[in-house]
């Protein structure tokens, strides 16, 4: 029994949004079709006013005729949640690109859209509730293997209520157009499937609470986990004006963070930086599984010159599946470059609107969409005990690198961490450029905060030092002041500074962390005694030059060993 | 066949409004109005009303005018004839050849599938030490040269054109100055590349809204070359009149507008430009070179800054220089590393001291004492200047790295330099430190002979 199609008529067409006039109702956010020529473009109702709706259409709107026909779904804009999401790339709206490109070849086409998951791939399912169990939405009914986890298949999200469990499968492989097992609630009787579909926009929020992102999360960035941490479950920001490194920062991230799951939002930015990801993570290896890095990988990517509205979609798509894989007791990283780019979208759309702007032309309600993606984020328990989390890190790229605009304002507003990048750092490639003297966090560090406190002093002091030299000159500085002067800029160049591009010193343990902060405490601590200032100078960069040998020394190894020798050598040797 | 509408209704700035029925979006029109046709494009549809911009402005358009419809969308011909010809805008020629009306192609096409696009690897020499060595270009690259009014950014433009290895170039010209126009031209001619080329000039004196068509065609041209095969580099200058074409178009139109008068899609409508350059895996490529004049000599205005976040990397070009520091290629080390071993050594080392250089001025400037050490700096990056960032140098990257040893070895003691001694043992100088140029040598042996 086909339920009679929605449909409605087109009235106007304004850059890609449309109005149309619709025959029965409609509901906010549903999606819609427009048939246009053979195609039907994918849209969004997103304002109704008496008998007409404005709709954006996620694809360039050219050859939309007033008099087109509308369908509409009534469904929310929503993704496919289910197993076979790993290691896929897909746009906005969760399309996957490599079957597209398959298709349509070098380039996107309008109105081609295709199922994000592959239904006949076969996965073995194994039952973990019983018959006549009571289960929640968001329970668990059995699992299957994905990668090296096992991918709970859960009573979808949205089904309120207990439901019983009327029949189960057998240990078996099951494609995800069966069924594997039947529920009951008041009579009636469902089937559930392993993919069950979620509205992008609405939070997951199947678990019995959340809860104060306490743990560290373990980025083997030198200069966060010690000095401006994450958590698990937190949220940080990265603004930075262009070419400050705030891309080579999440990929950095998105490579050695200790995390199950990586969400990569490539969103409104370079296309050929997500091409870096797609060719090189197959091939890398996560020490931490003896997988590649793209097992653990799902990329969003809707980059620049991709459709503006489906920009707009791809974070809430890429949150979603954040939170999909956190409710199976996971730790997800979501990593979004460029937030700016998605409030963008939001600013593009709203004046087609014609609704009164805020700040540089920003929506008003800009402060509470942004709040309320990071509110995404957290720390969970979960109804079986479990406990798995959503990591937010979003890029900002703040108009003339000035941070007094309105996304990073807003951001900063919300955020627990503020990694900010400057321009100076990065003319001076002391990478990664995160400022020192700038940043925060409200997270625990790796080791302890008392020291950290201490190193940041003299970095501060270094810093007026330097600031005063450059007016009074080297003669006029005392000796005493000059050695602070030289420690900070040890401690920033052999600790906070980090060469992400190499294979030792580009990821650095916790636990290496912890070990070579001590020495640099040591250091930052030992009283020197030197005649002159040029003595000083010679020692500390010699003394600069064993830590940088250091830091590209396996952790351990016995170069390493020996490398620690020389400095302890150098360190004695002046104690003397 | 097609019905002709005579009532405008509505005439503003360059848009133009008639009732009409069943217009497809973004299609075009011809509007007449005595002799005079203009194209002009559908731009907005509410329920009869359509609107449409004018390319030729609105000015002297009549209530009575004529606009018939044509049912397509912008296109451009993809004609072979098109090799050698100049365009305006709106694709009619500004030569003496005829119109090509053969093969047209729809332009703004859709985007690169990212999930087809490839790592690039092929760097584009340019004979300018600042580019090959320091930054170098790859080809699929977008760049713009981030420019102080008055600065020879189009010559430069023109120069990297003529010396890089490509099959086609495509120049894109916006609110060009008319001599500016010919002196592309000539140079073309000169060197014999006009046949294989392709000018799209908008100039200053030009109707704005074929301003802001030309990226666009020379964009969809480029790209049906490098589908087939070809190696097409795209110059498009000066982008700034793009993007004051936008806004000026913007304000008229009444939409709100975000920063210092730029309409809020700004990003949007540079990256979908910019983001045309790819290389196309078992096909061609497209490089895009631009010029981005910058309003007052500020990074921070709304035009660079936004170009700086799409592009891959800048060149700032300042007193006739490219500068060394805020000029980037951020694909460089895509391709420096297949060059000469001592290609990223010499690049970072002689950087390295040209900022020392750079210090040791400003100390010097300020009073303080200049010692040994700051001597040699001085020297060096008196130098450096005349030898790399000079742009009549023009010389290949191997030349430009040996002139690097030099440079190093006539101000230097090789353990000074912070190069490790593999690499010194290769290329450091026989002749030795301070004052050995080659020249000179050849000399001190024409004396002994
Ligand atoms: N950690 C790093 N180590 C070395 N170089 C870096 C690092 N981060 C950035 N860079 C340099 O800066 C350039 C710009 O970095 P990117 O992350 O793309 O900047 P953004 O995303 O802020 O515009 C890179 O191409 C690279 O040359
Ligand atoms: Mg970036």
């Amino acid at each position: 029994m086909a339920e009679e199609q929605k449909t409605g008529t087109v009235s106007g067409v304004n850059g890609n949004m449309i109005t149309v006039v619709f025959d029965t109702q409609v509901v906010q956010n549903e999606v819609a079709y427009v048939l246009t020529g053979d195609m039907r473009l994918k849209s969004e109702v997103i304002r109704v006013r008496d008998r007409v709706a404005d709709l954006q259409v996620y694809e360039q709107s050219g050859g939309i005729r007033v008099g087109d026909k509308v369908e509409f779904t009534d469904e929310l804009l929503s993704v496919q949640l289910g197993p076979g999401l790993l290691t896929k790339v897909y746009d906005g709206l969760q399309n996957p690109l490599a079957e597209l490109a398959e298709e349509s070849g070098f380039f996107l086409q309008r109105g081609l859209y295709f199922p994000p998951l592959d239904m006949e791939t076969k996965w073995e399912f194994t039952p973990t509730a019983e018959v006549g169990a009571e289960l929640r939405a968001g329970e668990t009914l059995g699992t299957v293997p994905e990668g090296i986890f096992e991918h709970r298949i859960m009573l979808p999200f949205g089904w309120s209520g207990k439901w019983r469990v009327t029949e189960i499968a057998e240990k078996k492989e099951f494609s995800l157009k069966e069924h594997v097992a039947t529920v009951e609630q008041n009579g009636e009787q469902r089937q559930v499937f392993m993919v069950q579909s979620w509205p992008v926009r609405v939070p997951i929020s199947n678990y019995s609470k959340k809860m104060l992102p306490s743990e560290t999360l373990v980025t083997q960035q030198r200069i966060v986990d010690t000095f401006f941490p994450v958590a698990k479950g937190g949220t940080f920001c990265t603004p930075g004006p262009f070419g400050a490194g705030k891309t080579v920062l999440q990929h950095a991230l998105s490579q050695f963070s200790q995390v199950d799951v990586v969400v990569v939002a490539a969103c409104g930015e370079r296309a050929g930086e997500v091409v870096e990801i797609l060719r090189e993570y197959p091939e890398l290896e996560d020490p931490r599984t003896g997988r590649s890095l793209m097992d653990r990988t799902i990329i969003i990517c809707n980059t620049s010159s991709m459709p503006v509205a489906a920009r707009e979609a791809s974070i809430y798509t890429s949150v979603t599946l954040a939170e999909y894989y956190r409710q199976m007791g996971l730790n997800v990283l979501l990593l979004a470059d460029s937030t700016s780019r998605w409030a963008q979208a939001l600013r593009e759309m709203s004046g087609r609107l014609e609704e009164i702007p805020g700040e540089e032309a920003f929506p008003a309600y800009l402060e509470s969409l942004i709040a309320g993606f990071y509110e995404r984020a957290g720390l969970v328990r979960l109804y079986d005990g479990s406990t798995g989390s959503v990591t937010i890190g979003g890029a900002v790229s703040p108009a003339g690198g000035n941070f007094e605009e309105p996304v990073t304002q807003a951001t900063l507003k919300v955020v627990g961490g503020f990694l900010g990048l400057s321009r100076d750092r990065a003319n001076a490639r002391r990478f990664p450029a995160i400022d020192p003297l700038e940043s925060w966090s409200k997270y625990p560090p790796i080791v302890e905060r008392k020291k950290v406190r201490q190193a940041s002093d003299i970095l501060r002091r270094g810093n007026e030092i330097n600031q005063m030299m450059k007016v009074v000159g080297e003669e006029g500085t005392p000796i005493s002041d000059f050695v602070v002067h030289l420690k900070g800029e040890l401690l920033d160049s052999v600790y906070l500074q980090q060469n992400t591009f190499d294979k030792v010193d580009g990821a650095t343990s916790a636990e290496r962390q912890q070990y070579c902060f001590e020495k640099i405490i040591q250091i930052l601590h030992q009283e020197f005694q030197f005649e002159n200032k040029d003595q000083a100078r010679r020692f500390f960069n010699q003394l600069r030059q064993l830590l940088i040998d250091w830091n590209y020394e396996e952790f351990e190894s016995d170069n390493f060993q020996q490398s620690e020798e020389k400095i302890n050598q150098m360190l004695n040797g002046q104690e003397s | 066949m097609k019905k002709i509408h005579h009532r405008i209704i509505e005439i503003s700035g360059n848009v133009i409004s008639v009732d009409a029925e069943n217009i497809a979006y973004n299609t075009l029109a011809e509007v007449t109005t005595g002799d005079q046709v203009s194209l002009a494009q559908v731009i907005r549809l509410e329920g009869k009303r359509v609107y449409l911009q004018v390319f030729a402005g609105s000015r002297g358009i009549s209530t009575d005018s004529q606009v018939r419809f044509l049912g397509k969308p912008m296109q451009v011909t993809s004609s072979e004839n098109i090799l050698g010809r100049v365009f305006t805008g709106s694709g009619t020629p500004r030569d003496q050849g005829p119109h090509l009306r053969e093969s047209m192609i729809d332009i703004g096409t859709p985007s690169v599938n990212p999930a087809r696009r490839i790592i690039p690897s092929n760097m584009i020499r340019t004979g300018l030490p600042m580019i090959d060595v320091f930054n170098s270009l790859v080809e699929s690259q977008k760049l713009p040269i981030f420019s102080s009014a008055g600065e020879p950014y189009n010559e430069l433009l023109a120069r990297i054109a003529m010396q890089a290895e490509v099959d086609i170039i495509m120049i894109g010209g916006m609110g060009l100055k008319h001599d500016d126009y010919i002196f592309f031209r000539d140079t073309l001619e000169e060197k014999g590349a006009l046949t294989r080329s392709v000018m799209f000039i908008h100039t200053a004196s030009d109707p704005v809204v074929e301003c802001l068509l030309v990226p666009d065609m020379t964009l969809a041209v480029a790209e049906n070359y490098a589908v087939n095969g070809k190696r097409v580099l795209v110059l498009l200058t000066d982008m700034t009149s793009f993007c004051d074409a936008l806004k000026e178009i913007a304000i008229t139109m009444e939409q709100i507008p975000s920063n210092r008068g730029y309409p809020g899609d700004l990003y949007s409508q540079l990256a979908s430009r910019y983001e045309k350059a790819v290389d196309f895996e078992g096909a061609g490529s497209i490089t895009i070179l631009s010029v981005t004049t910058m309003p007052g000599d500020d990074v921070t205005h709304p035009v660079p800054d936004n170009t700086g976040y799409i592009t891959e990397g800048q060149f700032y070009l300042t007193n006739q220089r490219i500068d060394p520091f805020g000029s980037l290629s951020r694909l460089k080390q895509l391709v420096n590393d297949k060059t000469r071993p001592d290609h990223r050594p010499i690049m970072d080392n002689m950087i390295r001291l040209y900022a020392d250089y750079r210090e040791t001025l400003e100390k010097r400037s300020m009073g303080f004492r200049m010692n040994e050490w700051d001597q040699k700096l001085l020297r060096y990056g008196g130098l450096f200047e005349e030898r790399m960032m000079d742009l009549d140098v023009n010389i290949n990257l191997e030349e430009a790295l040996d002139q690097g040893w030099q440079t190093l070895a006539e101000c230097f003691e090789s353990s000074e330099v912070g190069l490790k001694s593999d690499l010194i043992n290769n290329y450091w100088p026989q002749n030795g430190s301070n004052s050995q140029n080659s020249d000179d040598q050849t000399n001190g042996q024409d004396q002994t002979d």
